[in-house]
């Protein structure tokens, strides 16, 4: 079941369900139903009967890929629980190249009967393509792992943990923010469960069971008054871990103007603090806008790495084939052929990682069967690489693919995603407080708030959560109503300082889009605070 | 074959609710049928067919709803659903905002199916995308498109006797074309019920034109300026302003409606006097559904009349809460406008900015409705009446409510999105910055 089948489910009445906008749901099950995955040997059984209906028909590669999806929401308003829905989606999707021209067909009756069925109607699309194809596909080289398996390292199932649990914990969410001044507060905990097998005719049979979890919370207060009201969103980061995330030790957590988090969450404490912060956001003086120097937290920072690095370093926008779409690239090749291509100062290193323990992108092998790895995409400010794909590799020189190739479910065709893409920190000791310490005019910024940015991602603009203003080396007060907008290549380059690895922390999206028809996936961006001088600060308050 | 009949639906649909024990039982049954292709560098990159069905169960006892859905339905997975949401409503807490099935309604029959667009195949649609490539490819063009249609059919049932059923189909279409060079692009996105209101061939060379009209972009200074915004840069913006029309959040003192010291501002001239907003899903050009979800009738509504906001939604609870009648929203918004065409728009402007369409908009405030976003595709510069150069792109930072106050003509509506919007001539609209995006 898609995204737009399960929001018109939850239009039915229905009091049960609540969702939050996320995509590739699937069929509502028991929570415990399908937590014990499909039988390793049927899979493999599955998976020969697909690839040799493709060969027999005249394929020249084929994978397979028999995904079993499960999802978990237990979702939350003041003293209500608005859904719980644990939903399921089991299915396959076979790829062929025939004639030298991707094919992909999909059923969820999962027989060796209509799996085969499903391999040759994906042959047939194939050469059907092909007689308006231009050049053929040119596949990269890739051996075959035999068969392997990959798990995502987690202490607690999230799936195993009693809903109960989630509630109770999300009620005492609400509570907290009331008792403290808030006047809305809505809850979630958002679990996912991908048990993926793939098979291909390189020779691979890889067994992936990959786990995440999201719990976020929004809080509101009200000033009847002034007419005004603020809100702040939760500063958890989705994680590629189990329900452990939610259990927060003493060392998970940023002690600071404002406690953030590394790899484990708070969100009792968190709360508490957000309906602090929202109270003093409808007091808060608006910005006066120009030049300021910005100190952003990890918190923030990952999010305009994610739109203004992760998104122009995919290969398939720089060549076009998101031109409909989400936009090209400015990262166009003649730059990277240059190899002088200067995209941030010296300080900026940037690598594309999908192996990082923790992170939502990490799994062992990528939807083509490469085994995952990490590379550099930005070196000492310079352009240096993008991220590949099989059918992409030899664009680039490479003899293999990067890695980076997902698809949002068994029915959806697997292509080029993006891979946790992450700034590295400073090589030298350098504290928070050590860097506001050195800034004359300017702004810290903490969680991530507004963001958009042009089709080729020059121009952006973002927002925040929270915003304190920095004078003669200290912290002074809260702001409001603050934007900065900035080239990314200038604003990669005014990238003065980064804090240490010991500032280091993920921030993600659980459902980056791309593609038509629209596919969604989830990945994380790592940095430790970094500071940027002189970026442009607008001021977003208006009179209706 | 996932489009089921009225009475095929209906029978499935007694079915299931026969094998119920709950208090009450609410049943849905859709499915849709259609294909897709996805182009870019003139060539096919994917193409699919697929075909769905599936039932969503609910169940209450008490106040207390569970939700299952299953697309098998044979006797055993029909009763397997059933069961299941009874066990998952007698699991779950107690919903203290649950209202009960509502009874028999009355509803219009729809113009939502057309027979043509349900009848498309694979053929079809290559033909149709090889129109578009041979506008690109004769030009020394790129186009980069995705064509996908569907025929679709949902009903509803429940325990106290409400049945309704609706089928339909769509179409749409979009292309971005760029010259060789990566200077300009073009865009144009179209949606139809019906198949033979879409010509892939004349949408393409519109993209084609504006591609190559807007290479060699001149950098004028960001500041306030008269734009002209084609109805989808229009529709891009204002489709952000329908969601604020939510009683209850009004109410709550969250959404630009709120009023200051309480109460909404429902009755207030928010917008000027031109600006008339309705919805009506038997609108010729833009049908839809007669029925909610639930099984709540939707009506032709006036949201906006002369500038003044004359309605606000209202759920069922809400209006419960307020004593007032359940009014639920509608997709099919239309903005009426004049029978002004664009190219007059333009004639009447001595200086301006023609706008094709805007990209990456997101709320800024809420508090305000203030967006950001950017302009695409073909921005240009008109002075005395003419189209002068093209220019390039900017981000704007600009609240709807504002723009609706600042309107100094609009023209002939067109279908665009979900919406039936004009062209519209607006005065002071705030562009912030420059981009380089092509």
């Amino acid at each position: 079941m898609k995204r737009k089948d399960f929001l018109y489910l939850s239009g039915m009445g229905m009091g049960a369900l609540l969702l939050p906008n996320l995509s590739a749901f699937g069929t509502p099950i028991d929570p415990l139903q399908a937590l014990d995955g499909v039988d390793v040997k049927i899979k493999k059984e599955l998976a020969d009967v697909a690839l040799n209906a493709a060969k027999s028909k005249g394929a020249t590669y084929a994978d397979i890929r028999i995904g079993r999806y499960l999802n978990q929401f237990v979702a939350t308003r003041e003293k209500r629980v608005q859904g719980v829905a644990n939903t399921e989606s089991y299915g396959v999707g076979i790829r062929v190249l025939a004639n030298g021209c991707w094919g992909f067909a999909a059923t969820n009756n999962v027989t060796k009967d209509a799996i085969a069925k499903a391999a040759e109607q994906a042959v047939a699309v194939a050469k059907a393509n092909a007689k308006i194809q231009g050049e053929p596909v040119q596949l990269a080289p890739q051996k075959g792992y035999g068969e392997v398996s990959w798990k995502t390292p987690i202490e607690i199932n999230a799936f195993e943990v009693p809903v109960k649990e989630k509630v109770d914990l999300l009620l005492n969410v609400n509570d907290i923010a009331m008792q403290n001044g808030a006047n809305f507060v809505n809850s979630v905990i958002f679990a996912v469960n991908e048990q993926k097998y793939f098979a291909s005719t390189d020779g691979s049979y890889i067994d992936q069971d990959v786990h995440r979890i999201y719990p976020t919370f929004n809080v509101t207060k009200v000033d009847r008054e002034s007419g005004k009201f603020k809100t702040r969103n939760a500063l958890s980061a989705p994680s590629g871990k189990g329900y452990e995330y939610m259990h927060a030790r003493p060392e998970d957590k940023v002690t600071g103007i404002v406690t953030r988090y590394k790899d484990r969450y708070d969100m009792l404490e968190d709360v508490k603090e957000a309906a602090r912060v929202a109270n003093e956001k409808v007091k808060a003086k608006s910005v006066e806008p120009g030049k300021y120097d910005l100190v952003l937290d990890p918190s923030h920072l990952w999010l305009t790495i994610h739109e203004s690095v992760g998104h122009p370093t995919e290969l398939d926008r720089v060549l076009g084939y998101e031109a409909n779409y989400a936009g090209t690239s400015f990262l166009t090749l003649d730059k990277w052929e240059s190899k002088k291509f200067k995209f941030g100062s010296d300080k900026v290193n940037i690598v594309a990682d999908k192996t990082q323990v923790g992170s939502l992108g990490a799994v062992g092998y990528d939807d083509e069967g490469v085994k995952c790895k990490k590379w550099d995409l930005i070196k000492d400010g310079v352009l240096v690489s993008y991220q590949a794909i099989r059918d992409q590799a030899h664009i680039i020189g490479l003899t293999e693919s990067n890695g980076c190739c997902y698809s949002q479910g068994w029915d959806d065709v697997q292509f080029q995603r993006m891979p946790n893409v992450s700034l590295q920190p400073g090589k030298e000791k350098l504290s928070v407080d050590d860097m506001i310490k050195n800034v004359e005019k300017g702004i810290y910024i903490i969680g991530d708030g507004s963001f958009s940015i042009d089709q080729q991602r020059y121009n952006f603009q973002f927002g925040g959560q929270i915003f304190y203003e920095i004078k003669e080396g200290k912290i002074v007060g809260m702001l409001n109503d603050v934007a900065y907008q900035a080239n990314t290549q200038e604003f990669w380059n005014s990238c003065n300082s980064i804090c240490d690895q010991s500032d280091y922390r993920l921030g993600g999206s659980f459902n980056d889009g791309k593609g038509q028809p629209s596919q969604s996936s989830a990945v994380s961006h790592g940095s430790s605070t970094a500071r940027f001088n002189g970026v442009n600060v607008i001021n977003t308050a208006r009179k209706i | 074959m996932a489009i089921l009949s009225k009475e095929e639906a209906q029978a499935i649909l007694k079915k299931v609710i026969g094998f119920s024990k709950a208090d009450s039982c609410e049943v849905s049954l859709n499915g849709s049928d259609g294909g897709n292709i996805r182009y870019a560098r003139n060539a096919v990159s994917t193409a699919g067919q697929i075909s769905t069905m599936s039932l969503g169960v609910s169940s209450t006892f008490g106040k207390k709803t569970g939700v299952a859905t299953i697309n098998e339905f044979d006797d055993a997975s029909l009763q397997k659903v059933v069961k299941r949401a009874e066990e998952l409503a007698m699991l779950a807490p107690e919903n203290p905002e649950f209202m009960p099935p509502l009874g028999p309604q009355t509803f219009a029959e729809s113009n939502t199916y057309n027979a043509k667009t349900a009848a498309m195949t694979p053929d079809t649609r290559a033909e149709m995308v090889g129109k578009s490539l041979s506008v690109s490819k004769a030009a020394g063009l790129d186009a980069a498109g995705f064509l996908e249609n569907s025929t679709r059919f949902n009903a509803i049932m429940n325990s106290k006797g409400l049945f309704a059923y609706n089928k339909g189909t769509d179409v749409s279409f979009s292309v971005t074309v760029r010259n060789k060079q990566g200077t300009g692009s073009g865009y144009v996105e179209q949606g139809f019920n019906d198949l033979d209101k879409m010509d892939t061939l004349a949408l393409s060379k519109i993209a084609a034109s504006k591609a190559n009209g807007s290479a060699g972009a001149k950098a004028i200074e960001p500041g306030k300026y008269t734009v002209i915004l084609e109805p989808l840069a229009a529709s891009d913006i204002i489709g952000n302003m329908f969601r604020g029309f939510d009683a209850r959040s009004a109410d709550e003192g969250r959404s630009f409606m709120s009023k200051k010291g309480g109460g909404t501002r429902l009755g207030e001239q928010l917008f000027s006097e031109n600006v008339n907003i309705y919805s009506d899903p038997m609108n010729t050009e833009i049908p839809s559904s007669t029925f909610t979800g639930e099984g709540l009738p939707v009506k032709r509504t006036q949201w906006v009349e002369k500038g003044i906001v004359k309605n606000l939604s209202y759920s069922r609870y809400w209006a419960a809460q307020k004593n007032v009648q359940p009014l639920p929203f509608s997709r099919s918004m239309v903005i009426e406008g004049g029978t002004q065409s664009l190219e007059d728009l333009i004639k009447s402007t001595e200086k301006g900015i023609l706008v094709t369409r805007f990209w990456y908009i997101r709320s800024v405030d809420p508090q305000t409705l203030l967006l950001t976003g950017l302009t695409r595709d073909g921005t240009f510069y008109i002075e005395n009446g003419e189209i002068k150069f093209p220019i390039k792109n900017f981000r704007f930072n600009e609240s709807p409510v504002i723009m609706l106050n600042n309107v100094e003509a609009l023209g002939k509506p067109v279908r665009t999105g979900s919406g039936l919007i004009p062209p519209m001539k607006i005065r002071d609209f705030t562009f912030t910055s420059l981009s380089d995006a092509i």
